[in-house]
């Protein structure tokens, strides 16, 4: 076959404008006829009682599961697009010869649009050794990347409104900015594989890969479908335990283990959340339930942060490249972070 | 003889590069073996640092996205 037919034989293609067109007003359809449809179904073809246990969770679940997946559709494909133009190799050229302070700024904001999965952590470690960042700024990047997650940021704004999304944001951002710092002040370079130093500075320049926004589009529309068909079950037990505890916990429970009178609270619900493990996305709707029964914004908070951040096969995965003692104290700067930010917003949002 | 190689650690989406590098090959209708690297060094030899990469001769072609195998056939003919 020659190039040219090759060229034609390329994936068969919509016209791009048209398709765009459509999947913006299809999706906005159903956005509005979504929450009205949901309470129908629930009170009138079900035929539960309003004000029940059970029809509330219902009614919770009906209108969660689609609103959450909507958003998800969209926000995603949108966000995926955007941070298409901050692959790590973009940002490694733009931190390489900052200064510790810019720096680890800098590496903190780039985490919140940055891809990241933790397959890629390592990868990533030795991209940014390598090209001599140093290790505080490294981490400041590895503890913004999956913390402030741009979906769970972009689904706060759509479910709660902008303040609580910035202050999720805000909160992050601080946590990077200092763990990295204390990170950078604690001089833990030996306790990186010496294998990895070995490759410093033998990494060719960047290399610059050039896409249309045809590709660019497709890809975006494919990590999206990829990325909602792994997280849908996590999105689902959180949605089922919401709705759970919507519709079932006591006010009175919730808030005797999370409430402001329990000094303790921050540390009970991070050490809880300490096993758990799951997309930020998943952990939205249980969120949602949790304040709505009137946990204090700072708990919920912790609790979501420490769900997404302290993240057990990331820290195995990370052995690969640095040692024990390293990870213990990322673990640890991580921990500290979420239990100051609950601490905080508690007292803040009082 | 081209050869392809597939940059990652063996996730899911270095797998699937994998094979829509071969079905590329087979739509180019070019000579090219496919190989996986999976060695951390080699994969930052590159310069590459979101798996899946491919590399085709040598030179990185993309990194990060998992091209469609009508782009690759393109490649392999240039």
């Amino acid at each position: 076959m020659t190039t040219l037919s090759l060229r034609a034989a390329r994936r068969i293609r919509l016209p791009l404008k048209l398709t765009v067109a459509v999947s913006v007003v299809a999706w906005l359809i159903a956005w509005f006829v979504e929450a009205p449809l949901s309470d129908w179904l629930t009170f009138s073809v079900f035929g539960l009682e309003r004000g029940s246990h059970f029809g509330e969770a219902i009614a919770f679940f009906l209108l969660d599961v689609p609103k959450v997946l909507l958003l998800l559709l969209g926000i995603i494909t949108v966000v995926t697009l955007i941070r298409g133009f901050f692959p790590p190799e973009r940002v490694r050229a733009a931190l390489a010869g900052r200064g510790q302070m810019t720096g680890t700024v800098a590496a903190s904001s780039f985490g919140i649009v940055t891809p990241f999965c933790s397959c890629s952590a390592v990868p990533l470690f030795i991209g940014f050794v390598e090209a001599g960042i140093p290790l505080g700024v490294t981490f400041a990047f590895l503890i913004s990347s999956p913390m402030v997650n741009e979906v769970a940021l972009v689904l706060l704004w759509g479910l709660f409104g902008p303040a609580i999304a910035l202050v999720y944001m805000a909160a992050g951002l601080t946590v990077a900015i200092v763990g990295g710092l204390v990170i950078g002040r604690l001089r833990m370079e030996r306790y990186v594989e010496d294998y990895v130093w070995a490759l410093q500075g033998k990494g060719p320049a960047m290399v610059e890969v050039k896409l249309t926004w045809e590709d660019r589009i497709h890809d975006a529309w494919a990590y999206t479908k990829d990325l909602v068909r792994r997280i849908t079950p996590y999105l689902l037990i959180g949605i089922g335990i919401g709705a759970l505890i919507h519709g079932y916990a006591p006010t009175d429970l919730v808030a005797a283990i999370g409430g402001r009178s329990n000094p303790f609270a921050v540390p009970i619900v991070v050490l809880i959340a300490l096993p758990l493990y799951s997309n930020a996305a998943g952990t939205i709707p249980i969120v949602q339930a949790l304040l709505g029964k009137g946990m204090p914004m700072g708990t919920t908070l912790a609790f979501m942060m420490a769900i997404t951040a302290i993240s057990l096969p990331e820290f195995i995965i990370l052995r690969r490249v640095i040692r024990w003692q390293l990870i213990a104290v990322f673990a640890t700067v991580v921990t500290i972070g979420v239990l100051f930010i609950g601490y905080l917003f508690n007292f803040l949002i009082a | 003889m081209k050869k392809i190689e597939v940059l990652g650690p063996g996730c899911a989406n270095c797998v699937r590069l994998e094979k829509v590098a071969r079905e590329a090959v087979e739509m180019a209708g070019v000579e090219a073996e496919v190989v996986k690297v999976t060695d951390y060094a080699k994969i930052a030899a590159y310069g590459v640092m979101s798996t899946p990469g491919l590399v085709i001769d040598g030179k990185v072609v993309s990194y990060g996205r998992i091209p469609s195998a009508g782009d690759i056939a393109v490649w392999l003919s240039e």
